[in-house]
């Protein structure tokens, strides 16, 4: 089921008339069959986007499609979604298995039919051993697979998840995000999951919407969107450790930084934004751009090379490379810089500079 | 230890209400229990003529209005808390759901609270009367002729319908309150849930608002079993001390009123025990079914 959204608005009304535009004009077609991942940061208006798509909450203004249906005005039970909540919403004096029934009651499924359905549903999930037992008694990565399976029983048209990995802890949530992608995969369902962890959302996302204040800042396929940001808001959100920006010039197509040339460019002079992934630097003896290293971080695999310098604009900056490359604090670096690693940003708009 | 000391300051903030709670609460409980087994016991010269088992209980068993009190009372119990809290139920929901005004309707709900039940008794009776009242003039207007409902001669039935009426209406109050804070700490989501899945209204009710609302519900119907098992206040606000119409006098006393029925004469050998055996044969009935209603919200009641 191919979902359109046109124009989507909404509107906060506080008590003493005061109005917070959550989401504000926007636009997407996401793909029938597909996983998204609604990405931004708290308060971007994701969450209220996705329960403007289960019909929970109202648009001021704006259209939503279904297809080819206008699904805007209609009531949420008409609308053939699931969605799981962030803290799941399992009914807490049910057990597993009437909680998964539940949905197929109120669509009138014989009882000897549901049973076989919720059982099916539960064993996709990979809690069909857990069958009689109280939400209570569950861990929270098996409430997560209660609350999809509730979800999915019912063969809803879409499947909505509401920061479905934020209650757990950090090793299930790499284990349930895989399960999420296997389950999308195999249902086949169009998914849609919030999510402000931007890892999470480019590990399993087919496609990636970034939000930012009520308004989409880009859509595309993770890593396209990783390597081609549109104005440095996408370029800090995406990535860990996250991008380092400095403050630089354009000289008659050189990219000047800290005196020295890191690049080339097409662009007229001015000064900009530069954006460097922490992975777009590479040692080498012979290059004019030096850095002072403040500190050294060995993880192992790579070394993170942490440097305080007078042209960040931000904070400190960090580098990876290579774990074979012997580095001490204090000494300097000279780098040259991956010209894809490498971006360039208005100053003032940040919007991207090509 | 640092224990010890807190428990010193603790008990010494505790003797105030400690102290009366042991000489008019605990004394006075146990001396029923003492009271009950003296034969013959004679209040002002303050002598026994021994002890007995049963005695007391058996003179209460037998006395004249005995069985009527039990007939009334279970009356009471049976028939107002099943309707009450049936009817604060619905109301509490409904007035959780409506958004506008619900401030005002919980204070109009609320009011029967803060009123005195003699008062509203009084205001019952009134309603209740055969020429003037509310329910007569209501019916004369479909039609129906005047119900003699507790004015002299009313029958048991009348008398006692409107006794339950005000007792449904005057309990509402204190369930209302007691369920709509219930119903507001339930998590939306649930209904937003539930909504999702098409659930219809009936269902949403019953399948989850109740379960989710049973421990206030198990709450409400057990203080109010033993409320209703206490009822005499209501039957004095209605029809005074005579605690029944005119010309059909006592036909709706209660077990409470038959406490102090004996407690009336107390000056007379024996009274004191009988009260005291009546409000003991009260206490193990209120017992009995409470330990019943606990037993029954095991499987129940969802926490």
């Amino acid at each position: 089921m191919e979902i359109k959204l046109q124009g989507l608005t909404k509107i906060f009304q506080a008590k003493d008339k005061t109005e917070t535009v959550a989401v504000k004009d926007f636009d997407i077609t996401i793909p029938s069959g597909k996983l998204i991942g609604l990405l931004g940061p708290s308060g971007c208006g994701k969450s209220t986007t996705l329960y403007m798509i289960a019909g929970l909450l109202k648009p001021n203004n704006g259209k939503i499609f279904f297809g080819d249906e206008d699904v805007t005005e209609m009531a949420p039970e008409d609308r053939g979604i699931g969605l799981v909540f962030q803290n799941y919403a399992l009914y807490p004096h049910m057990t597993v298995k009437q909680n998964i029934m539940f949905p197929l009651e109120n669509l009138k499924v014989p009882k000897a039919e549901a049973i076989i359905k919720a059982q099916e549903m539960a064993d996709l999930v990979g809690i069909g051993d857990l069958m009689n037992r109280k939400p209570k008694q569950l861990s929270g990565g098996q409430q997560q697979r209660v609350a999809i399976a509730r979800a999915l029983v019912k063969k809803p048209r879409v499947l909505l998840l509401d920061e479905p990995l934020s209650n757990l802890d950090a090793r299930l949530r790499l284990q349930t995000r895989e399960e999420i992608k296997r389950i999308q995969i195999e249902t086949g369902i169009t998914t849609i999951f919030v999510t402000h962890d931007q890892e999470e959302a480019m590990s399993i996302s087919d496609e990636i919407v970034l939000m930012e204040s009520g308004v989409k800042m880009q859509v595309g396929e993770p890593q396209d969107v990783y390597d081609v940001p549109n104005n440095l808001f996408v370029a800090k959100f995406l990535g860990t450790p996250p991008i380092n920006v400095f403050n630089g010039n354009i000289i008659d197509g050189e990219i000047h930084l800290n005196g020295a040339v890191i690049g080339k460019t097409k662009a007229p002079n001015q000064e900009v934004t530069i954006g460097i992934r922490p992975e777009g630097f590479k040692i080498s003896k012979t290059a004019d751009f030096e850095l002072e290293i403040s500190m050294v971080e060995t993880i192992g695999r790579d070394t993170t090379l942490i440097i305080n310098d007078k042209h960040e604009t931000e904070r400190s900056s960090r580098v990876i490379v290579d774990s074979s490359n012997k580095v001490k604090p204090g000494d300097k670096i000279k780098f040259t810089i991956k010209p894809k690693k490498l971006f360039l940003f208005n100053k003032e708009t940040g919007e991207k500079i090509t | 230890m640092l224990e010890n000391k807190n428990n010193l300051k603790a008990w010494l903030y505790l003797s105030p209400a400690l102290l009366l709670l042991v000489v008019f609460t605990f004394y006075p409980l146990f001396n029923a229990f003492y009271l009950a087994f003296l034969k013959d016991f004679n209040f002002l010269l303050r002598t026994i003529e021994g002890y007995t088992l049963f005695g007391n209980f058996k003179i209460v068993i037998n006395s004249p209005n005995f069985k009527q009190a039990m007939i009334n009372t279970f009356v009471i119990v049976f028939v107002s808390v099943p309707i009450s809290v049936m009817v604060a139920l619905f109301v509490s929901v409904a007035l959780n759901s409506i958004k506008k005004l619900q401030g005002v309707f919980q204070t109009i709900y609320f009011l029967p609270y803060v009123t005195n039940a003699i008062a509203v008794g009084m205001a019952f009776a009134f309603i209740f009367h055969q020429q003037y009242g509310l329910i007569n003039t209501m019916l004369d207007w479909i039609g129906i002729s005047p119900v003699n409902w507790v004015g002299t001669g009313a029958t048991w039935s009348n008398a006692m319908f409107s006794l339950l009426v005000y007792t449904v209406w005057g309990g509402l109050a204190f369930k209302i309150m007691i369920f709509l804070s219930g119903l507001q700490s339930i998590d939306k989501q649930y209904y937003d849930a539930a909504r999702i899945d098409a659930t219809p209204r009936k269902r949403v009710f019953s399948r989850i608002t109740v379960p989710l609302l049973s421990p206030m519900i198990m709450y409400i119907v057990i203080t109010s079993f033993i409320g209703a098992f206490k009822a005499y206040s209501t039957v004095i606000g209605m029809f005074g001390p005579s605690l029944g119409p005119k010309g059909n006098e006592r036909s709706l006393i209660t077990f409470v009123a038959l406490v102090y029925d004996a407690l009336q004469h107390s000056g007379s050998i024996g009274a004191m025990s009988e009260a005291a055996a009546a409000a003991i044969i009260l206490f193990l009935i209120t017992l009995v079914f409470t330990l019943v209603q606990m037993q029954i919200s095991k499987k129940r009641v969802h926490y």
